[in-house]
């Protein structure tokens, strides 16, 4: 049997396949580098900007404004424990990485679940390589991200984004299709150009679907942090991982809690976010 | 004049429909298609014409294509072939463009689950044809207002439509389709997901506003009822084609074939008939004849009494053979005893409003028309006859039927 059929060679394959990839294009590469862990740095600065108590309270006041009081509040006192058990810088890191994946997943994402939404040729392309992405064991990837991007934050946010992208395409696709077949022909018989249709109908009713596509997309980009940080991503991942290969019981239940404390925030902010406007209408 | 002309407008769902056409084309039936090609014929060669401000409805049971049909009028379903000449343009063949400058003007559409957008208010609504034609908001939001105002919606602008009743939504989705103020309005089962009472209502609103309108309509149904009330001409559709177009009457009375008889063999012709359509010849006297010439006319004609008229059949009375009798006996002229008090009705009256009239009097009814011309002599054995279908309907001219539909709305 080997000799009839002998092993294909595909580990061999991929590797020249990156190795390609990385002659053609390594400028490009490192053009994206750039441009990610700037961004990071530029966001990490911003977190540590002002004292720790001036951006807990800063924080909280954007809970509120974007979400509801209880969220704020939440927010405040999470926020003060965090910085009280001394995680306030690498929390700020974690948050700036996470929240770079989350854009990039989102301005990636968000068309491509519109073009899915649109022709079924792109959607029956794209939703196996979606499957792909999601099942696919992260440390995989995480090779020829440093492959291609070193060490450090920039192939985490890349492994990120390779994560948590998929259920923003895929919540984006299934919002608009699920927008009901008559509002759609009434957008339609009225004379709406196809940007017309998606801008004032299609989009607005998907809303709270693609919502949660992008609260899941957060949510995902946080579970990767300590993944990252086996690469050399700074932030809590990697306290939590010092905490394991040194087996710190204390050490790693506090940093997981700031990262849980991190992700109850996210999550709730970005839940509200979705129907902010219907809760305004309803006052109004 | 027609507004719209559709011919052999045909939709197969699925690929390849080459030979499912030239199977059609050649008589095949839906069941018959789908066998050999598993292909579904939606609408197989519909052809007809609309006139303009005509209400032409489209009726038959769910399956039947209605609603693909109308669809395919304004391409939300494109045609596999055929034209629909708008305003002798050919919609079918029309670019992206033209289609579209043709929804926005010309058709406007109102839908069975009324579809209004939920995101938006109810002012929004009805603006929405105008704002994606780049109308200036302030005079899109003046023509949205008007039409709320026309349908009796205003002061529910700021509303969100499910904060509205059925009956509202599909107000704001007249309004909607009247902001525009196209020529055609295509209505899909507009008035089918309404409850009884409120379907009555709409359907009368709908025809006070037809009749200062005067749109060209096209009114999808599967209720007969309605197809009768609100019809200028029924089209009749089983498997996708058009089986019979004729006006109220000629479907119930001549039904095409079985199926439309079928159809139709439950309908109250109560109220489809008027008492024109079971009214027989009057017999009648002049007031220069005398008393006996009067008897021998009855005997002549085996009547019991006579209808008193002038030289113009103008009605002046009735004589009963009893009074004439007496008449002969005490030598009284006819004007002595003709009796001035003579139940009358309309030619259009509806047989249904008939029965009250006919059950108390002991005389016939007298058709008149406004000028108190004599038409004809409603019995009650022809009422009977009436309600048992045995009638024969003349081609109705279009100003009747306008007349109809304005005594309908009152």
């Amino acid at each position: 049997m080997d000799k009839l059929f002998p092993k294909l060679p595909l580990d061999q394959w991929v590797e020249t396949l990156v190795r390609y990839l990385w002659k053609q294009a390594g400028g490009g590469f490192d053009l994206i580098k750039m441009l990610i862990s700037g961004w990071v740095d530029f966001l990490a600065f911003l977190f540590m900007g002002l004292p720790d108590w001036a951006m807990i309270l800063l924080f909280s006041l954007l809970a509120w404004l974007l979400s509801k009081r209880s969220v704020a509040i939440f927010t405040f006192i999470g926020l003060s424990l965090v910085s009280n058990l001394g995680y306030w810088v690498n929390t700020m890191q974690t948050l700036a990485l996470v929240l770079t994946a989350a854009l990039i997943s989102i301005i990636l994402g968000i068309p491509t679940g519109i073009m899915c939404a649109r022709k079924k040729a792109v959607r029956d392309v794209v939703m196996p390589v979606l499957d792909f992405m999601q099942t696919m064991p992260a440390f995989v990837y995480l090779i020829p991200a440093i492959f291609f991007f070193g060490i450090g934050e920039v192939p985490g946010v890349i492994a990120s984004v390779i994560f948590a992208m998929p259920p923003t395409i895929r919540l984006t696709n299934l919002g608009i299709r699920q927008v009901p077949v008559e509002l759609v022909e009434a957008a339609d018989s009225f004379g709406s150009t196809a940007a017309q249709k998606l801008l004032k109908v299609q989009l607005p009713l998907a809303k709270p679907t693609i919502m949660a596509g992008v609260n899941q997309c957060i949510m995902l980009s946080l579970s990767m942090v300590v993944i990252a940080s086996m690469i050399g991503a700074k932030g809590l991942g990697a306290d939590v991982y010092r905490a394991v290969t040194q087996i710190k019981i204390g050490k790693g239940f506090e940093a997981g809690l700031a990262i849980v404390i991190l992700a109850i925030m996210l999550d709730r902010v970005t839940q509200h976010i979705g129907n902010h406007k219907k809760n305004k209408e309803e006052r109004a | 004049m027609i507004k719209i002309q559709v011919k052999n407008l045909t939709k197969i769902f699925g690929s390849k429909p080459d030979k499912a056409i030239q199977l059609l084309q050649e008589g095949g039936s839906k069941q018959q298609i789908l066998q050999d090609t598993g292909l579904t014929v939606g609408v197989n060669q519909a052809s007809f014409a609309v006139n303009t401000g005509e209400v032409f409805v489209i009726m038959g049971l769910s399956g039947s294509g209605k609603s693909t049909l109308v669809r395919l009028l304004n391409r939300l379903i494109e045609p596999t072939c055929g034209s629909i000449e708008i305003d002798g343009e050919d919609v079918a063949a029309m670019s992206k463009e033209q289609l579209r400058e043709v929804r926005r003007k010309k058709l406007s559409m109102v839908f069975q689950r009324f579809a209004l957008f939920p995101h938006r208010t109810v002012l929004e609504n009805v603006e929405y044809g105008l704002e994606i034609q780049g109308l200036p908001k302030e005079e899109r939001r003046e023509k949205a207002k008007q039409a709320l105002e026309l349908v009796g919606l205003a002061g529910w602008e700021s509303s969100m439509p499910d904060q509205l009743s059925g009956g509202m939504q599909q107000r704001v989705g007249l309004a909607r389709a009247l902001a525009n103020n196209p020529d055609v309005l295509l209505m899909d089962e507009a008035f089918s997901a309404l409850d009884p009472l409120i379907r009555k209502d709409m359907q009368d609103e709908l025809l006070e506003l037809q009749s200062s309108m005067q749109k060209t309509i096209i009114f999808i149904t599967h209720d007969l009822d309605e197809a009768l009330k609100i019809g200028d001409r029924i089209a009749l559709m089983k498997d996708g084609k058009i089986v019979q177009i004729g006006t109220p009457e000629e479907v119930l009375t001549n039904p095409a074939n079985e199926y439309v008889e079928k159809f139709v063999e439950d309908v109250d012709m109560s109220k489809v008939l008027n008492a024109e359509h079971v009214m027989k010849r009057p017999e009648t006297i002049t007031l220069d004849k005398g008393p006996r010439v009067a008897l021998q006319l009855m005997r002549d004609s085996g009547v019991s009494s006579l209808y008193v008229v002038d030289k113009r059949k103008t009605l002046l009375g009735i004589v009963t053979a009893e009074a004439v009798s007496q008449a002969k006996a005490e030598g009284l002229t006819l004007q002595d005893v003709t009796e001035t008090n003579v139940p009358t009705v309309r030619p259009d009256t509806r047989l249904h409003d008939l029965f009250d009239l006919i059950a108390f009097s002991a005389l016939p009814l007298a058709v008149v028309n406004e000028g108190d011309r004599l038409l004809g002599v409603v019995v009650r054995g022809a009422v009977l006859g009436g309600l048992a279908g045995r009638v024969k309907v003349k081609q109705e001219q279009p100003s009747e039927q306008s007349l109809e539909r304005v005594n309908l709305v009152g």
